[in-house]
Parts: structure tokens; C-alpha cells; sequence
């Protein structure tokens, strides 16, 4: 981790450890700050996967869903404690990513994007279809809080929660870009011929990216469903898939902090924009769309460029 | 007499219909430096290709050190101990010259996701390690206080050295060099074949494809002519010089014509 990344981390963790006494535990900046980290943390995993691998998942949504399921059903129909359903659901999304990831990532070009929209679709189906278990298009309900030695974690704790475990991942994330792995993936991206003959297996270094991606969302979909106690499908479609994916691109696939930042937008994004009533949606669009055109790299990238366009005028 | 290190054996390579290399085989000896040239479209970076698993061969085998390397996919190659540089360069975007010479080191050193992600100790230690190592090859090909320059904002010469130093941090028994000297200037160029006489003495076996022919007679032990995929020559520089046939391929003559 470099020196730039441990300061935005510690301001970033002042912002939100001050935050919810600064807002009087208001219960709706709570939520909105859990769901933010939420899909920080997703957002974090896919910008790894696009950015370091150069693939796109059109179905991660699937694996916030198998981790929010795993953490749901097993909590409610099998009383197991939301820890152990957590690590399951791990592991699960984990094996799932491996098994959809192997045949696809030794192909070159976008047919992981293919592969991926299959099998969110898939997933979708099943969660809709198996509702002994996960109660169908209505829903799955009643799911227990997160606790720890029987004190339940909820409110501003969970928010605590939430943030520390994406700070964990985002360090663990900044290390890994900065390590033998983070250079093999980079180099994959520069030149697979060359990454080749210097000893890299790029298909393997590929898969373990899109796994470690997968987990991410399942932790992220865990916390979720602790959260809100209620999970339906609707939740884990294509939709969100797209909008996750969203989150990377329009934040940047530079850094890992491109996740975060386009997590942060199109999370705060619409409830700012709530005020417009009916010319939400386009005020919406609109600005997706020139942030698309002017900053095609991203926010990040593109609010980075401009600021050392201007210390450059400055300077003369 | 030196051990075989690399032994070819009838290989084949055509796509489609053309037959890009028909029954060729080579012998290259352990400690040699051993020139492959030929006209355009000989066959000579196929070869290559062929010999660092980037293109299956159609037909034949390849021994290396005893070894077959058939079916071996690339990175298994080089972890035998072949590496190469590209006749267009080959360098990683977006990342210095010692992080592309690191990444020779990846190869020679193990940190997966877990111990990365998390920074143990051991991880630390190998960073280091393959840190100090890609900064001796630089040193070692002259580029030491090049090392912190974007990669592709060296210019050509530089580039296609730096791809020869990061070879060299693989730790490799034979390298192939595919065309080192084009773009080089004479001045550079002379200093090549000081280096990859060095290259040689570190015990290295070099394969070297050229068209700068002063380079190749200059250092090869031995040269094999290639012309459209077939071996037409092959022996010492001096000899090589000489034969008819390969005069005639290069200059396009008759060859029993005189």
C-alpha cells in the first residue's frame, strides 16, 4: 500500500466514524452509509476483476444473492449461526465462481461477459423457483442479525461493522495490487504474449482474480441480508448486475479506488437527486451519460486530470 | 563436447495450407550462441514461437535438456528455464522498466493472493529479493537509472534492451533473441554483441535471429540458414559465408544456375 492510498483511508475512516453522532444516529444516513459501503465492497472485487484482469461480469449480482441466501436460509430454516452461514456462503460463491470461471477464462475475448449473464440469469431462476428453501418471488424474512456472543449488531454498530470489513478488503485489496500477483495481472493486460513467456499463467491469475471477486460480493451480500432481515430476487437480477458494473466505470478502473468512488455516486446519486421528483430519472441518465462522454476513464481519472491540468497553468 | 541442450526433431508447422517450417531439425549445444537467419518469411520467428509454446507445432518434437516440451503451454516453458525477447516489442504498458523486469522474477517466486493480499513477512523477504535481482539486471544491461522511466517511454534501443534484461531475470538456461538489433543504431549495436557475449559466459545458451549479418558472423558459433521453413545451411560463420545456396537465397539467384 502506498503513502496517498493510507491517507484517503484515514480520512475516509474519520468521515465515517464522525458521521453518525454528527447526524444524530439519524436512521436513513445510516442506511444509506451501510448500503454505500455495501456496494463499495462489490464495486471493489469488479473493479480488481476489470481493471486487473480486463473482464467483465455481467452477473455478480448472482453471487451477492448466493451469499445473501446462504446467510438467509440457513440462518432461518437451519437455526446455523449467521458466522458459520457467512464462511458457507464463501465458500459456495467461491466454488461457483471456480466452476464458471475455468472453462471460460482460458478463452480469450469477452465470453466470461457471456458466461456470466447466463449464469446470473440462471441463479435468478433458481432463487425464484426453490422456494421451499428461499421463499420464492415473496421473499425470505425474518432473518436474525449479525451477532457476536449473543450481542446483536445493528444500527450504528452494523455500520462500524460494514465499513471495517470494507476497509479490510480495500487494504487487502491495495496490497495485492502492489504485489507479484497485482504486476502479473497488469502485465496479463499489457501483453499476454509477453506475460506468457515470462512464466505467467494467465488464465490462472485470471480465475483467481474473478473468484476473489466473487467472495467479495458474497461477504457483501451476507451483510446484506443481516441487514435488512429480508431478501427477495429482484434484488440480485440483471439490473443491478449492470449497475454494479456501472459503479466501476463510471469511478474508474485505474486504481481500486475507482470502485469505491462510483460506488459512492450512484449510491448518494439518486437520493440526492430524490428532490427533482419527476425529472429524477433524467437528471440521473444525464449525468451518467456526460461523465461517460467527458471523463471516459472515469471520475477519478478524469477529476485527477484536471486537477494537474490546472497546477500546470497554475504554475506558469 | 558439450551436452545437447535443445534438440529439434522433424518439426512441422503449417496454417492452413501454407507450410510456414517442413522437417526441420536442429541441434543447439549447451553454452553456444547459435544464429538462425534467412530471408523474410523463412520461418525464423515461427521457430520462436513454436519453441516457447505459443503456437502448437503441427508435426515433430522439441527436447529440452531431455525434456519434451510438446503440449507444454508457455508459462510451463519458461519455468523450464527458456526465455525470450520479441522481435516488436513486447513490453508491459503502464509500468516501469524495473517492474517489467520484475515481472522475469514471477517465475522464481511464489506469493499467491493470500500471502499478498495480507503482506506476511515471507512475502516482504521475496519482494525484495526479486527487487534487488531485476535491479542487478538492469545494471547489467546498462539501465540502472533508467529503472523508475515508464517502459514505453523509453526510446526503441532502450525498449528492445530492457526486454533482454527481463529475460534475464528469469533465470534462464537458453534464451531466444528475436531480432535484437533491428532498430539499433551501429553504436548499440556493437555494444549488443559485447552483451550477449556476456550473456553467454553467465552460461546462458543463446538462440539469436538476426538480419544484421555483421552482428551474427561477428558473435555465433554456429549458424543455421533457414529458407521458406527448410534448413539449407548450416555450420560456423565462416562457412556459412561462403556457401552457394545461401548466397543464392539472399540474393535471389539461381542456385545451380553457375
Amino acid at each position: 500500500m502506498k503513502r496517498k492510498d493510507f491517507h484517503a483511508l484515514w480520512i475516509i475512516a474519520a468521515v465515517i466514524g464522525i458521521f453518525p453522532w454528527a447526524a444524530g444516529g439519524n436512521q436513513y444516513f445510516i442506511s444509506l452509509l451501510v448500503f454505500l459501503a455495501l456496494n463499495a465492497i462489490t464495486a471493489l472485487g469488479l473493479s480488481l476483476l476489470m481493471g486487473y484482469a480486463g473482464q467483465i461480469s455481467l452477473g455478480h449480482a448472482a453471487f451477492l444473492g448466493i451469499g445473501a441466501y446462504s446467510s438467509g436460509v440457513l440462518t432461518t430454516q437451519y437455526a446455523l449461526h449467521p458466522l458459520a452461514a457467512f464462511v458457507f456462503g464463501i465458500f459456495l460463491s467461491a466454488g461457483i465462481a471456480f466452476l464458471v470461471g475455468r472453462p471460460t477464462l482460458r478463452l480469450k475475448g469477452h465470453y466470461m461477459a457471456v458466461a456470466t449473464l447466463g449464469f446470473g440469469e440462471i441463479v435468478f431462476i433458481v432463487f425464484n423457483e426453490l422456494s421451499p428453501f428461499t421463499g420464492g418471488p415473496s421473499g425470505l424474512s425474518n432473518i436474525p442479525p449479525l451477532s457476536f456472543w449473543g450481542f446483536p449488531l445493528e444500527g450504528i454498530s452494523f455500520l462500524y461493522l460494514v465499513w471495517a470489513v470494507f476497509f479490510l478488503l480495500l487494504i487487502f485489496s491495495l496490497n495485492l495490487v502492489n504485489s507479484r500477483v497485482g504486476r502479473a495481472l497488469r502485465a496479463v493486460h499489457g501483453s499476454e504474449l509477453a506475460a506468457g513467456a515470462m512464466g505467467v499463467d494467465a488464465s490462472q491469475a485470471k480465475l483467481q482474480v474473478f473468484v476473489l471477486s466473487a467472495v467479495y460480493a458474497s461477504i457483501s451480500g451476507s451483510l446484506y441480508a443481516h441487514f435488512l432481515a429480508f431478501i427477495s430476487p429482484n434484488a440480485f437480477g440483471l439490473m443491478f448486475s449492470i449497475l454494479l458494473l456501472m459503479m466501476v466505470v463510471i469511478g474508474g478502473t485505474q486504481t481500486v479506488w475507482g470502485g469505491f468512488l462510483g460506488a459512492a455516486i450512484l449510491t448518494l446519486l439518486p437520493e440526492y437527486l430524490r428532490g427533482l421528483e419527476d425529472f429524477e430519472v433524467l437528471a440521473y441518465g444525464a449525468i451518467l451519460l456526460s461523465v461517460l462522454l467527458f471523463m471516459p476513464q472515469g471520475v477519478l481519472e478524469g477529476v485527477r486530470r484536471i486537477a494537474s491540468g490546472r497546477k500546470e497553468r497554475g504554475a506558469r | 563436447m558439450k551436452a545437447d541442450i535443445l534438440v529439434i526433431e522433424g518439426l512441422e508447422k503449417s496454417f492452413g495450407g501454407l507450410c510456414a517450417i517442413g522437417g526441420l531439425n536442429l541441434i543447439v549445444r549447451e553454452g553456444q550462441i547459435k544464429s538462425v537467419i534467412g530471408p523474410n518469411g523463412a520461418g525464423k520467428t515461427t521457430l520462436f514461437n513454436l519453441i516457447t509454446g505459443i503456437l502448437p507445432p503441427t508435426k515433430g518434437q522439441f527436447l529440452f535438456l531431455g525434456n519434451r516440451l510438446n503440449g507444454l503451454k508457455s508459462h510451463e516453458i519458461a519455468r523450464l528455464g527458456i526465455s525470450r525477447t520479441f522481435q516488436n516489442v513486447e513490453l508491459f504498458a503502464h509500468m516501469t522498466a524495473l517492474e517489467n523486469v520484475m515481472l522475469g522474477r514471477h517465475s522464481r517466486s511464489s506469493a499467491g493472493i493470500v500471502r499478498a493480499g495480507f503482506r506476511f513477512a515471507g512475502m516482504q523477504r521475496e519482494e525484495r529479493e526479486s527487487r534487488d535481482r531485476a535491479l542487478d539486471e538492469l545494471g547489467f544491461m546498462g539501465l540502472a537509472e533508467k529503472a523508475e522511466w515508464d517502459a514505453l517511454s523509453l526510446p526503441l534501443g532502450e525498449q528492445k534492451v530492457l526486454e533482454i534484461a527481463r529475460a534475464l531475470a528469469t533465470e534462464p538456461k537458453l534464451i531466444l533473441l528475436d531480432e535484437p538489433a533491428a532498430g539499433l543504431n551501429p553504436r548499440e549495436t556493437a555494444k549488443l554483441s559485447e552483451t550477449i557475449r556476456q550473456i553467454r559466459n553467465r552460461g546462458i545458451t543463446v538462440i539469436l535471429v538476426e538480419h544484421d549479418m555483421s552482428l551474427v558472423m561477428d558473435v555465433s558459433d554456429e549458424v543455421a540458414v533457414l529458407n521458406y521453413g527448410r534448413k539449407i545451411a548450416e555450420g560456423p560463420p565462416r562457412e556459412i559465408q561462403r556457401n552457394r545456396e545461401v548466397i543464392a537465397a539472399y540474393l535471389g539467384e539461381e542456385a545451380n544456375g553457375a
